[in-house]
């Protein structure tokens, strides 16, 4: 028995006892407790296993602070929390929480060897040892490095839960509800300034919560402040991240502490944009570092008060406190009278103030004065300490079974930190507190370092006459650093504190060493014999404590984790039974399975029908750009590589349009309809790059043109009829367009409308066949899809996916943008000299063909690939040799772009970028793939009706 | 989240609303055909990668559309100021 429940005290509701399991051992505690307080009241002192030497570890303090007790929650099927700390953990009725980091058990662990090993675990043993060889790592040290070392298990389930977000706006942000924050909030809250006041605990009061005598002045604040309308006051909300300009990202927990889960979401997702921000995060105090400062039962003095004085428990029966500091004797006095038992007070300085001494002899406790704790028996929690003066001398023991800490404080200053505050040291606190503000921001309180918990000395290690390479003297609890770990460091010739934290992870745990730091940093100060502001300050990053991936993601998860696009006919394809893919955010039908059907009969079938009667396309997702103004001509003139000045109103040119670099950035088909109106077509994923790159020209190249930009993706829904019967299919239904060949050729535009609908009607083929893509706006789109397929029944009119439509623009040697190119590919590489007007005097990119690479041979081309075994569909992306006998490593010449089986060449055909390929044509290269190496021939790309006869009907 | 003020909304807005879009007061030369290797090279490639000081140039694309100008530290990585595409440098 260590800890137990004082008779009275605290804010604990006696009246609402509660019980939970932990370790599937069942416990009691209260409303109002907190696990770790609940637990410590029933006599637990063990709470964890280190992390690096499996040591038995208890509590260290009582808030956000704590390094040690680290448990994991679960209350369902996906609802599982590691790496909780259990001194912020709510209790509920039924909490099922458990120890992590132990194996098989928390009181036997196998782990605890690493313990008895612990000499050969030295600062950076893991850099050391682990490097070589290479195997080693993978097959020995990393598995068995993950099994004994570490944090709690990820959970393996779905999380069901989901998470809320919202914005916040707010004149002042008050970060921290103490009596500093709360004093903040009262004064401005008479003002009609918008405030919001966020704390991490369960109730408002921070370290007015452990002090009785303030608890009527905490009431009265709290209510004056729930009574002002311009005043929100949030709870177990933690402010973990400080960003520009006064931007805050705070967690609010609303579900974690409740028994039973209501509707709704766990987190809140808290992005706070103030004015001003006022941070009375307080200050934590400070252990102090000596032989077995970390067996259970050695904790903060400021915590064993909270237990005490919030909870109404006692950290043990016989309390020692070793104390650097005044704030210790008064804890000390304190617990004392709240009827724990003080042992000793023990303190490293030779003389404090008579108050403090008069105090203690009056309530009883004995003194030792210049004297310091060398050494703590028990392993599995403290029986005793032992004692010497300074010097080493008169050495004896105190029997206890709790040992207070108070080693003096160091301002929170995280968030400071984040918002880019500068910080100075201030030698009587031995602390670093704010300095210079850079953004609109002030600390109040004990963290900006004015509080009223008397003074200290800093000591970096007690003295002591054991020898210092034999010490268990703990700086980091998380990470198992000791003081020796941060001397060898030093030795080793570290000098910066950045590079002493990462080479002995001295503060790189989840506590980010907020009990850590500090000391590290004395100990580095002493061993190098430099002032502490020399050897500088880690960097303190968010978030603040460690926040759920679910707060983070918020709704942006599943579904939702980006928007899907549709285009008003993909109810139709869903209906019908069509697989989907992605392309950029559009789901497009990919193809449209018949009963018995896999992809390939299904994309044969849709192929086969496209060139032999019909086949309709959703074709909506292409991206549309209305190009407007007496100037539209001469604009496009200078973005596309082709001439656009000539063409007439009714006709339609493709453009390819590079990057000024000389690459391909994108293509499409594009019409005149008017001599100042121009409908543009973009791939599907660039329309709005492109939209973006004619905005930068227009807008900051050539503000003279006369021109206006709007993007019209969205607002035309484009079907197209490909095949020999598609202007049957069509006459019946366009009124005022003379379909004719005579009137309507290829590669023209015409409006009129279709079943009544105003359309742009393109008479433009990405198949190599007679086509057309109908546009029509958005609304009409399935209605229309509709009329056509009734219309187009005599004809078997199939509808066609993504797959078919790439097959079929393959079979012509149609180039899509970012798939046979990939942004290093000129005009000229993709076989397309024809599109660039070579009278042209400029235009975005024309400089960059001359560049010496560009015009250098041996550029990779792109080439079409005829397999010498006509069934072998190669791979997309496979590696291409000219000698397949050549040792491995192989020189690669270049890579398979597109591949595909062609139902109307009954064989594989295939696009490849191959160095110098256009002079290659005919000639043998090597496919080697896993098992056998293709053979292949390289080919124009035009595989299918070359000359063209299939359009021009 | 970087505050940035648009010149012309003229407003503040959150960084979210727009987009970074490289150094600034980089004009394209008025006939490209005229330039040497070396000096189209200098046009397209080189940039600088100043500590302090940056004239860069961003797009509100989430709201007005406009590109502008700005000073920014990347230091500090606070913006000194923003102004209208066209104005003099800064
Ligand atoms: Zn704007």
């Amino acid at each position: 028995m260590t800890g137990y429940r004082l008779p009275t005290g605290g804010r604990v509701n006696r009246a609402a006892p509660l019980t939970f399991r932990f370790d599937g051992a069942s416990f009691a505690g209260f409303e109002g407790d907190t696990l770790a307080s609940a637990l410590l009241a029933s006599g637990v002192q063990l709470f964890g296993r280190s992390f690096k030497y499996h040591r038995p570890r208890g509590l260290v303090g009582s808030g956000s602070e704590e390094p040690n007790a680290l448990v994991s929650v679960t209350r369902g099927p996906g609802r599982f929390t590691p790496n909780l700390r259990a001194t912020n953990i709510d209790l509920y009725q039924g909490m099922d929480a458990s120890s992590q980091n132990r194996w098989p058990s928390l009181k036997f662990d196998l782990g605890g060897i690493n313990d008895r090993l612990g000499m050969f675990f030295p600062a950076g043993f893991y850099n050391k040892t682990f490097m070589w060889p290479r195997s080693f790592w993978e097959k020995l040290y990393e598995p068995v490095i993950r099994r004994m070392a570490g944090l709690g298990q990820p959970p393996s389930e779905i999380d069901p839960d989901h998470y809320a977000a919202t914005y916040a706006h707010c004149d002042l942000l008050i970060i921290g509800a103490g009596p500093a924050g709360i004093d903040a909030a009262l004064e401005a809250a008479s003002t009609n300034q918008r405030i919001i006041l966020i704390d991490e605990q369960d109730e408002a009061g921070g370290g007015a919560l452990s002090d009785p005598s303030l608890w009527p002045w905490l009431e009265r604040s709290l209510k004056a402040l729930a009574a002002s309308p311009n005043v929100t006051v949030l709870t177990r909300t933690t402010a973990f991240g400080y960003f520009h300009d006064n931007f805050v990202g705070a967690v609010e927990r609303l579900t974690d502490h409740l028994a039973d889960l209501p509707e709704g979401p766990r987190e809140k997702l808290w992005r706070i944009r103030a004015t001003d921000v006022i941070l009375a995060q307080g200050a934590i105090e400070r252990p102090l570092v000596f032989d077995g400062n970390d067996t259970p039962g050695v904790m903060l003095a400021s915590a064993a008060k909270v237990f005490a004085l919030r909870y109404g428990v006692a950290v043990g029966e016989s309390v020692a406190l070793m104390a650097s500091h005044d704030s210790g004797w008064n804890d000390a006095f304190a617990l004392a009278g709240a009827g724990v038992s003080i042992a000793a007070i023990i303190d490293v300085r030779d003389a404090v103030d008579d108050a403090l001494l008069a105090k203690a002899s009056a309530l009883g406790i004995a003194v030792r004065l210049g004297h310091s704790v060398i050494g703590v028996r028990g392993r599995l929690g403290v029986k005793a300490i032992t004692v010497a003066r300074n010097d080493g001398s008169a050495a004896s023991d105190i029997t206890c079974d709790a040992v207070l800490m108070a080693g003096g404080w160091t301002p929170t200053v995280h968030l400071w930190s984040h918002s880019k505050g500068s910080l100075a040291w201030r030698d009587d606190l031995g602390a670093f507190v704010p300095d210079v503000p850079n953004e609109n921001v002030r600390c109040v309180g004990a963290c900006a370092g004015t509080w009223n918990f008397g003074a200290g000395v800093v000591v970096d290690v007690l003295p002591t006459p054991k020898d210092p390479a034999r010490l268990k003297a703990f700086v980091d609890f998380q990470n198992d650093v000791t003081a020796k770990d941060i001397k060898l460091a030093v030795r080793e010739g570290f000098r910066s504190i950045e590079h002493i934290k990462r080479y002995t992870t001295n503060g790189m745990a989840t506590d980010q060493g907020k009990t850590s730091n500090l000391n590290g940093l004395q100990i580095a100060s002493t061993a190098l014999n430099k002032p502490v502001t020399d050897i500088g300050l880690t960097t303190f990053r968010p978030p603040y404590t460690p926040q759920t991936f679910g707060a983070l993601a918020g709704h942006a998860k599943d579904a939702l984790f980006q928007p899907t696009r549709k285009t008003n006919i993909d109810s139709w394809a869903e209906e019908h039974g069509a697989v989907f893919e992605l392309v950029a955010q559009w789901r497009r039908a990919r193809y449209f399975p018949k009963a018995g059907e896999d992809m390939h009969a299904a994309v044969n079938r849709e192929c086969r029908m496209v060139r032999s009667s019909v086949g309709i396309f959703d074709a909506s997702t292409l991206g549309k750009i209305e190009v407007v103004g007496p100037d539209a001509a001469e604009f496009l003139n200078r973005m596309y590589t082709n001439p656009w000045k000539a063409l007439e109103p009714g006709r339609c040119r493709y453009g390819l349009l590079l990057k000024e670099d000389g690459f391909i950035t994108d293509d499409g088909v594009s019409a005149r309809l008017a001599p100042d109106r121009f409908h543009l077509t973009t791939t599907t994923g660039g329309a709005a790059r492109v939209l973006n790159m004619m905005e930068d020209y227009l807008q900051t190249e050539w503000p003279d043109l006369n021109v206006w930009l709007t993007s019209t993706s969205e607002h035309y829904a484009v079907i197209a009829l490909q095949g020999p019967n598609a202007r049957k299919v069509l006459e019946p239904l366009v009124e005022g367009i003379d379909l004719s060949a005579e009137a309507f050729p290829h590669m023209a535009i015409r409006e009129g409308t279709i079943c009544g609908i105003p359309t742009r009607l393109f008479r433009v083929s990405f198949t190599g066949e007679l086509g057309y893509e109908i546009n029509v706006p958005s609304a009409y789109g399935r209605s229309l899809w509709e009329r056509i397929m009734a219309e187009g029944a005599r004809y078997d009119i199939t509808p066609y996916g993504t797959e078919a439509m790439h097959v079929l623009r393959a079979e012509k040697g149609f180039i899509i943008v970012g798939q046979d190119t990939d942004g290093t590919v000129t005009p000229f590489d993709a076989g397309l000299d024809w599109a660039v007007g070579k009278k042209k005097p400029d235009f975005v990119g024309k400089r960059s063909l001359a560049r010496p690479d560009i015009v250098a041979p041996g550029r990779k081309q792109l080439v079409g690939l005829l397999t010498d075994d006509p069934n072998v569909v190669l791979e997309e992306g496979a590696q291409i040799v000219a000698d397949p006998n050549q040792p491995v490593p192989m020189k690669m010449i270049g890579h398979v772009t597109s591949s595909y089986w062609s139902e109307a060449l009954g064989r594989s055909i295939a696009m490849a970028l191959v160095d110098g390929g256009h002079s290659k044509m005919g000639q043998n290269i090597f496919i080697p793939m896993p098992g056998k190496t293709h053979v292949a021939k390289i080919s124009s790309m035009m595989f299918y009706d070359a000359e063209g006869a299939r359009l021009n009907v | 989240m970087i505050l940035i003020h648009c010149p012309y909304c003229d407003e503040k807005r959150a960084e979210l609303e727009f987009a970074y879009a490289g150094q600034a007061h980089i004009a394209r030369p008025l006939d490209p055909s005229t330039l040497s290797d070396e000096e189209w090279e200098t046009y397209l490639f080189i940039r600088n990668n100043p500590r302090g000081r940056h004239h860069e140039r961003w797009r509100h694309i989430h709201g007005c559309g406009r590109f502008f100008n700005a000073v920014r530290d990347t230091v500090t990585d606070k913006f000194e100021t923003t102004y209208k595409a066209g104005e003099p440098r800064k």
